[in-house]
């Protein structure tokens, strides 16, 4: 695996089946009475956080902590976009202070490739989400979940010839992106649906299909994952009104109707339900929203032990 | 005043001769026999020297005044004289903008203290670039400046109607509007050309067709009131295609390409560095070579350098907080002898003709730059060695800033003297 966590285009088929059987190991700790480890102990986890997310960031502190991780949250409201201090200096005082690692989530586009490539720390870096590029651990735990409802019975973990449809706002995600390179390097089959006017320019040559027609698609998913679309995107003009694209787009109970039985459906929050995805599929049976939240913390802790260096089994080895 | 005598060189890569320089004028060309020489001369040996007409940049912004942080009148024309340049037009963006008679003065008459190159001021289109209304454009071109050149440039005259009335008022003084094509609405937040690679990156893309579409108006209305166009830093092989349909219908326009854009592509945005972020954005392979194409076969008319000075901390941080530009002054001779000279599609007459003769037309400055080389004429000329090669260090930049993005490159050529009217402003490679 390399140093940083970027994209998950930097991960080859083994990193990404390293990651999530290590997570799947993880994962058992959660079910155990003392959910800690010391696998880091007197290590510094630093959630850099430039943008607003309680629930990726609580994530990775939780899975910091259970590696007994020393954790640093830093807040820095106010980029350098915003005259605020600025990345670099931001980066140097966390370089002072010993940071072994650093989970930074910022609004720019490629800040988390700046950091971990410009020299302004020797940290290793782990992308918590940049502006519409990419978000990786979000992927790898969308595709933990899936490996966990869907992945067979092989000894490795596998989404071989597995349909997995992505709805929505795919311009602006980047959990679409994260997720179109990561499912492809496993194995599956990834389809794209949105409105032509949120898809990106050249996703032709992504290793995905793509889809304007929910209806169509859906009924030969294994999985479904709806992504938020924000309603300022209505002011941008890219679709009429939100009605309009719940009706086209939406996961409702109808289209909710014309799964296969084994079908989940999954949303990498926060929803704004009746508009992407109505209260009753998220909250029907079908639904592992809820699920991905607790695989989440498994397959941080995983990135964060197995880029720490952790080459002693993560589970097993307690003092 | 010293008289030079510069031996055995060649004149736009002609046979070997000799060529004097005397009372800031070109004063004998050929056998020195008999040429009276007295205690003053200073001989220079050019072999293997290639004599070009002083250039003529016609798109450098100075920064000053406003940001003298990033460069002032004398730092920028440094870096213009060593990179052969005898004249620069300032663009008109500064703090505050270059909308009124004494703006464009004061910067005129820091170009004349400064005594590295001519600086001619090119006059804002509108009040404050705001795009709202004609600034007083007779007002600079009855200035000592005497601007013949106005553009908005880093904002494109975006309303119809305000560009066709600037394009009909410069009429009056034979003035030209360089416009900045760059479709507002179709770039908000844009950082990067827009194709496989930006939604990849997830940077907001900046398409080639708002480049195109207002040049495409832009010929259109300069045909319908038979005025004088230029498009500024031409970026596309579509645009290419335009002005080519243009000329071809008899349009008066022209245009320039940037150095940058004919050397790099925007594969370089992958590294998030924003020492590659510029406007117009690197574009395409296919782009580039439509460029080369263009200014080879003289569609596009002139190399400019829209050479853009920012301070460190514009460039040392994310790409989206980072300011758009990249110097140009003193690498643009080289990349285009790499990217035209070396390629076999220009020979060094077509290299004066796009960076010396043509963009002193357009400029209106013709009288004094942009002049051939033969007895008589001003003493405007660079001496450049094509044989030399350099590395590209930042530091040796006579710029106050930083930000070239060809950091390490090779390159090939070197400017070896610069002399405006006579004057050596560059000598043995280095600033006088």
């Amino acid at each position: 695996m390399k140093r940083h966590l970027l994209s998950t285009a930097d991960l080859s088929r083994d990193d990404a089946e390293l990651i999530l059987a290590t997570a799947a190991e993880l994962r058992e700790l959660a079910d155990r009475p003392i959910k800690k480890l010391p696998a880091l102990r007197g290590r510094t986890v630093v959630n850099l956080f430039f943008e607003d997310s309680t629930r990726t960031r609580i994530s990775f502190e939780a899975a910091a902590k259970r590696l007994s991780a020393d954790v640093i949250n830093f807040a820095a409201k106010g980029s350098s976009l915003s005259k605020g201090e600025s990345l670099k200096d931001t980066a140097l005082t966390l370089e002072a202070m010993g940071a072994d690692a650093v989970v930074v989530r910022h609004g720019a586009s490629g800040a988390p490739h700046r950091l971990a490539h410009s020299g302004w720390v020797r940290s290793n870096v782990v992308n918590a989400g940049d502006g519409t590029h990419e978000h990786p651990t979000q992927a790898l735990l969308d595709a933990f979940t899936m490996v966990r409802h869907l992945g067979g019975s092989g000894a490795k973990p596998s989404l071989d010839g597995r349909r997995v449809v992505i709805v929505g706002d795919v311009l602006h995600s980047r959990v679409a992106r994260s997720n179109a390179l990561l499912l492809n390097t496993l194995g599956a089959e990834v389809t794209l649906v949105a409105p032509p006017t949120l898809l990106p320019v050249g996703v032709e040559s992504w290793p995905v299909e793509t889809s304007y027609d929910l209806d169509a698609v859906i009924p030969k998913a294994d999985a479904v994952m709806m992504l938020r679309v924000q309603r300022e995107r209505m002011s941008g003009g890219f679709f009429p009104t939100a009605r309009e694209y719940s009706r086209r787009y939406g996961l409702d109970g109808r289209r909710m109707a014309t799964l296969q039985d084994h079908t989940i459906v999954m949303h990498p929050g926060p929803m704004v339900r009746g508009m992407e995805i109505t209260a009753d599929v998220a909250d029907s049976d079908r639904s592992v929203i809820v699920e991905q939240v607790t695989n989440g913390v498994a397959v941080r802790m995983a990135v964060l032990y197995l880029l720490l260096g952790g080459s002693e089994p993560a589970v097993g080895g307690e003092e | 005043m010293t008289t030079y005598w510069i031996k055995n060189v060649s004149i736009l890569g002609g046979q070997p001769t000799n060529l004097v320089l005397n009372e800031g004028r070109i004063g004998h060309i050929g056998d020195l026999r008999g040429v009276s020489s007295d205690d003053g001369v200073e001989e220079i040996d050019g072999t293997g020297l290639i004599a070009l007409p002083g250039l003529v940049d016609l798109h450098t912004h100075l920064r000053e005044p406003g940001r003298e942080d990033a460069e002032t009148v004398e730092s920028g024309t440094r870096a213009a004289a060593m990179g052969g340049f005898t004249a620069v037009h300032a663009m008109a963006n500064t703090e505050p903008v270059a909308d009124t008679a004494g703006v464009v003065e004061q910067v005129w008459r820091l170009g004349r203290e400064a005594g590295y190159c001519d600086v001619y001021p090119v006059g804002a289109v509108t009040v404050g670039l705001a795009g709202q209304q004609l600034a007083e454009l007779g007002a600079m071109a009855d200035s000592a400046a005497r601007v013949r050149v106005f553009s908005d440039d880093g904002k494109c005259v975006s309303d119809a109607v305000l560009m066709r009335r600037a394009l009909e008022y410069v009429k009056a003084f034979d003035g030209v509007v360089a416009q900045h094509a760059q479709e507002p609405r179709l770039t908000e937040g844009a950082q990067m050309n827009e194709g496989e690679l930006s939604g990849r990156l997830g940077l907001a893309g900046w398409p080639a067709v708002a480049e195109e579409a207002i040049i495409a108006r832009d010929v259109l209305l300069a045909e319908h009131v038979g005025s004088r166009l230029h498009v500024c830093h031409v970026s596309t092989a579509g645009s290419v295609e335009l002005i080519r349909w243009a000329k071809g219908k008899g349009v008066q326009v022209t245009a320039e390409a940037c150095p940058h854009h004919l050397l790099l592509t925007d594969d370089l945005a992958a590294t998030y560095d924003p020492i590659y972020k510029v406007n117009p954005p690197l574009r395409s392979t296919a782009d580039a070579e439509a460029l080369r194409a263009g200014l080879a076969d003289g569609t596009i008319d002139i190399v400019a350098t829209d050479h853009a000075p920012h301070p460190l901390e514009d460039k040392d941080c994310e790409w989206a907080a980072a300011a758009f530009g990249m110097l140009g002054l003193e690498t643009a001779l080289s990349i285009v002898q790499q990217t035209m000279v070396d390629t076999g599609l220009l020979d060094w007459a077509g290299v004066a003709e796009r960076m010396s003769y043509a963009p002193a037309r357009i400029g209106r400055v013709s009288d004094v730059q942009g002049r051939p080389i033969v007895a008589g004429e001003p003493a405007n000329v660079v001496l450049y060695d094509p044989r030399a090669t350099r590395v590209v260090d930042p530091a040796e930049s006579q710029s106050l800033s930083r930000n070239t993005p060809y950091r390490g490159m090779e390159l090939p050529g070197r400017v070896v003297a610069t002399f405006l009217r006579g004057k050596a402003t560059v000598l043995d490679g280095k600033i006088q």
